[in-house]
């Protein structure tokens, strides 16, 4: 119903990604961070891209479920509240006194350890906002549409995170052939045998990289005459200069307010002045660029609305997002509403040209 | 109408003159094939006319290089995008999108082409080089020929006016070296393209080209049409070494000119089929199988190699020979099947143990060395195998005699480090020797030097499995021929009966004379017998 197959622009995904975090980020209440994380999930289920990146979200589940085990754990070790109701009496360990301050178990009361999964569940949601925002959105794709002036730029981290599979593979590839030939087994020996050939392979990978970018035309100056980059040069120079003086003149409240804001604001305006300069020499076109439609609109404008209304329960009804431990959590309409909200771009998104189909749901 | 015009170009480092006036015209539609030994310079001509050189290696150019009469000697590569395009040796590494569709249109965009031409000549170039329906697969997933291929089109949607490629089929298999060949002659005949190509296999291009610029090894390049340069040329493939020997004029560059020529033959006395002698069985592998996650790499192979034997293992890129050879050594995960050794089971084994048992070269014999000199990397060797001092250096010396033991591995030629690869995993003293590729690189002296070598460690009763492309090797090397296709045996035997009954592993001599025959030497051994 809302067009064709095809992919999300990927800065619409990372805004609505970032929205559901944010609303995620200021309540520590149990159920609503569960709906924010089912709705999360939901979506990249509904939505994933068959892209390697798409098999990615199985990792950020995991390594959330391990922030919540680590959180509630640690409040086991090391103690917490001594009020509330003890569930378990463990004896306590007397450290030194150097120490002091430190608690190595004790009683173990279900306020602690409520609070801690309180606040793990928090981190665990924000960690699976990012990671589905990850497997939704080609990561490539997002450093692809940077304005041209940081093209550059988004193409030397492109090409970082291709080789960091790479560098896997010859990692794996000179490890068996070590083994093939004795040698030194132990230490700063054995680590040479492994560096030097991982290294020397990746320096000749990274330098045919650069041959066969430069030889298909990457950095190609355009037609800019030099009068136009020493003008795109002074702009940005003059740029950070007012970035940095508005910074510092900001956090120094003894310094004149004209110097603060004002100059922080000329500089940024400057900044885009440059950038734009900048990108006019950059004579570079892009090959089927994401279009930029209703389906991408819905998609921010949930994120976006997700946030606010949670910054908005977070400010008017503080029993809701922030519950104590030692009542039960409730979730008022208002509530109920951003929790579910963030699933909207699984139904009015289009579908990823690149879905696989009949995947297992937990993959 | 020349399109590319080399001046009086000369490239030296320091000291070493590797280029030394080379006056080069390559004309429109023109396919010039460069040829000479490994290392004479072959990939630095090609650079100069992409620009590579020496911006990217350093050294001193002189001379100058005109496209279309225009100097362009001081332009960098990017500079020259649109005009030249360059297919480097490994066409993975210089990937620089992640799908094939967007590896098209990478060179467009950066050139700045309108969006509407862009995606007309991607779908143009997708047809013309048969890759539509691999348009959206993800470039690390694609077989080498199809590889290669994408990285021809890659540079071909610039419309550039030459056409650079450095050894595009060196890593293929022949099936798909054909394939490639096809392709890139396709575009000399219907677009008119200039092709200057290096490559060492000459049995495979010589047919497709135009002329051949000969690099001596003195930095001179000789240009001719390729019959007066290989009449007296060092490189050379089989068939032209055939008609040197029964001296066939005009010099036959196709089969089918061979074969025309072959009836002014004398009647031979064909080979005589040497029989197995019977030898002992060193290495028995029953039912192996290898799981790559869900794709069987291997499936239940049954392999016997015996003592003295030396076995070819053939087969398409991706069926299963590596896989096997990793098997087979012990540190590949093995499914299921059982693989014994004079009594042990390598996978069994420690990996100390295991080199005693199995000894293997792989495919990147560089990732075996990690020291500063062939002496270190020797004794490196005899400490790690507890052999005695010098026993690394002496198996060197018998491999590849005359190697200064204080070179750095990574300044010896391709040749002289697989034989210091070799000699490493030899000093563990192991009955069974594995090969995975040894011929990457090589050129036909060296081929040659290898096969010697190959033959030596044979006699001395070791086992030797060696997995190449190269049939004209394996045709030197083989007493028993294995293919693979899908992971599984599909012929072995004498190569003899192999080699000759399939007609993409047939070496030339084959082809001209017809089974029995194999090699030149065995020709030249019966017009011997002929004169006597």
């Amino acid at each position: 119903m809302w067009g064709l197959p095809r992919d999300l622009h990927p800065i619409a995904w990372w805004t609505w990604a970032i929205g559901l975090a944010t609303a995620a980020s200021l309540t520590t209440n149990p159920l609503l961070l569960l709906l924010i994380m089912g709705s999360a999930t939901v979506v990249v289920m509904a939505r994933r891209s068959g892209h390697p990146y798409g098999r990615s979200f199985r990792l950020y589940v995991l390594l959330a479920l391990i922030t919540v085990v680590m959180r509630v754990v640690f409040r086991l070790v090391f103690g917490g509240q001594e009020i509330g109701h003890v569930l378990l009496d463990l004896p306590e360990i007397p450290l030194p006194s150097w120490a002091a301050g430190v608690r190595l178990l004790g009683p173990v009361t279900s306020e602690a350890l409520l609070a801690g999964l309180y606040d793990g569940l928090r981190l665990g949601a924000i960690i699976l906002c990012v990671g589905a925002a990850n497997s939704l959105a080609n990561p490539k794709r997002l450093l692809a549409s940077v304005p041209p002036a940081l093209y550059e730029i988004g193409t030397a981290l492109v090409v970082a995170v291709t080789i960091f599979p790479q560098l896997a593979d010859s990692a794996r590839r000179v490890r068996a052939a070590q083994a093939l030939r004795g040698g030194a087994t132990k230490g700063v020996g054995r680590l040479r045998r492994f560096l030097v050939p991982v290294l020397e392979d990746a320096l000749e990978r990274s330098l045919a990289l650069a041959a066969g970018m430069d030889t298909r035309g990457y950095g190609r100056s355009g037609g800019a005459s030099p009068g136009e980059r020493r003008l795109t040069g002074a702009l940005l120079l003059l740029a950070l200069t007012g970035i940095c003086v508005g910074t510092y003149a900001w956090l120094d409240p003894t310094a004149p307010r004209v110097l603060a804001l004002p100059m922080l604001g000329v500089g940024a305006v400057v900044a885009v002045l440059g950038l734009v300069s900048a990108g006019r020499r950059v004579q570079r076109t892009r090959y089927r660029p994401d279009p930029w439609r209703t389906p991408e609109l819905v998609t921010v404008g949930t994120g976006l609305v997700v946030a606010v209304l949670g910054w908005y329960v977070g400010h008017t009804q503080v029993v809701v997002a922030y519950p104590g431990v030692d009542a039960m959590p409730y979730l008022s309409p208002l509530a109920l509403v951003v929790g579910v909200l963030g699933t909207a771009p699984a139904v009015a998104t289009p579908v990823p040209a690149t879905a696989l189909a009949g995947r297992e749901v937990t993959a | 109408m020349s399109v590319i015009e080399l001046r009086g170009i000369g490239f030296r480092y320091d000291e070493h003159e590797v280029l030394r006036h080379v006056d080069l015209t390559l004309d429109e539609g023109e396919l010039v094939l460069v040829s000479g030994r490994t290392g004479v310079g072959k990939s630095t001509l090609l650079g100069v006319i992409t620009g590579l050189v020496p911006r990217f290696t350093g050294g001193v150019l002189s001379g100058d290089v005109l496209l279309d009469g225009a100097s362009i000697v001081e332009q960098p590569p990017r500079e020259r995008a649109h005009l030249v395009g360059y297919v480097g040796q490994d066409p993975l590494a210089g990937f620089v999108a992640d799908t094939v569709e967007e590896e098209l249109a990478y060179g467009m965009e950066q050139i700045g082409t309108a969006p509407e031409t862009m995606r007309r000549r991607v779908e143009e170039t997708l047809d013309l080089l048969g890759i539509a329906d691999l348009r959206a697969r993800d470039l690390r997933t694609l077989s080498g020929g199809q590889q290669q291929r994408v990285a021809i089109g890659s540079v071909l949607t610039t419309h550039p006016r030459v056409l650079v490629l450095d050894e595009p089929t060196s890593a293929l298999d022949p099936t798909a070296a054909e394939d490639v060949l096809a392709t890139i002659t396709r575009l000399v005949h219907d677009l008119g393209l200039t092709v200057l190509l290096a490559e060492h296999r000459l049995e495979r291009v010589v047919p497709f080209a135009d002329r051949i610029a000969l690099v001596a090894g003195d930095g001179t390049v000789r240009v001719d049409e390729p019959r007066a340069v290989l009449a007296d040329s060092p490189v050379a493939p089989p068939l032209v070494d055939l008609g040197r020997l029964a001296q066939w004029d005009p010099l036959p560059l196709t089969v089918r000119d061979a074969r025309r020529q072959a009836r002014s033959l004398p009647a031979l006395t064909p080979p005589e089929p040497v029989p197995a002698p019977a030898t002992r069985a060193v290495l028995a592998a029953r039912g192996v199988t290898v799981v790559h996650g869900t794709h069987v790499a291997v499936r239940e192979v049954d392999l016997t190699l015996s003592e003295g034997r030396v076995t070819v293992l053939m087969g398409r890129n991706g069926s299963g020979k590596s896989s096997l050879i990793w098997a087979l050594q012990g540190s590949g995960k093995r499914h299921s099947g059982t693989v014994d050794v004079d009594g042990d089971d390598p996978a069994s084994l420690a990996p100390a143990q295991r080199r005693t048992h199995v000894g293997l070269v792989p495919q990147t014999a560089a990732d075996l060395l990690y020291l500063e000199s062939v002496a270190d990397e020797c004794a490196a060797a005899d400490v790690g195998a507890e052999a005695g001092p010098g026993t690394c250096r002496g198996l060197l010396d018998r491999l590849a005699p005359g190697i200064d033991e204080d070179l750095h591995p990574r300044d010896l030629s391709e040749g002289q480090r697989l034989a210091l690869a070799l000699s490493i995993v030899l000093t563990a003293r192991p009955p069974v020797l594995l090969l995975d590729e040894p011929t990457r690189g090589l050129d036909y002296a060296g081929k040659a030097e290898l096969a010697r070598i190959v033959a030596d460690l044979a006699a001395e009763g070791r086992a030797v499995l060696l997995a190449t492309h190269d049939v004209e090797f394996a045709a030197h090397v083989a007493d028993e021929v294995v293919v693979l296709a899908e992971g599984e045996v599909v012929s072995s035997g004498p190569p003899r009966r192999v080699l000759a009954e399939s007609p993409s592993f047939a070496p030339q001599v084959t082809k001209v004379l017809g089974p029995p025959w194999l090699v030149v030497e065995e020709v030249a051994a019966a017009l011997e017998e002929l004169r006597r």
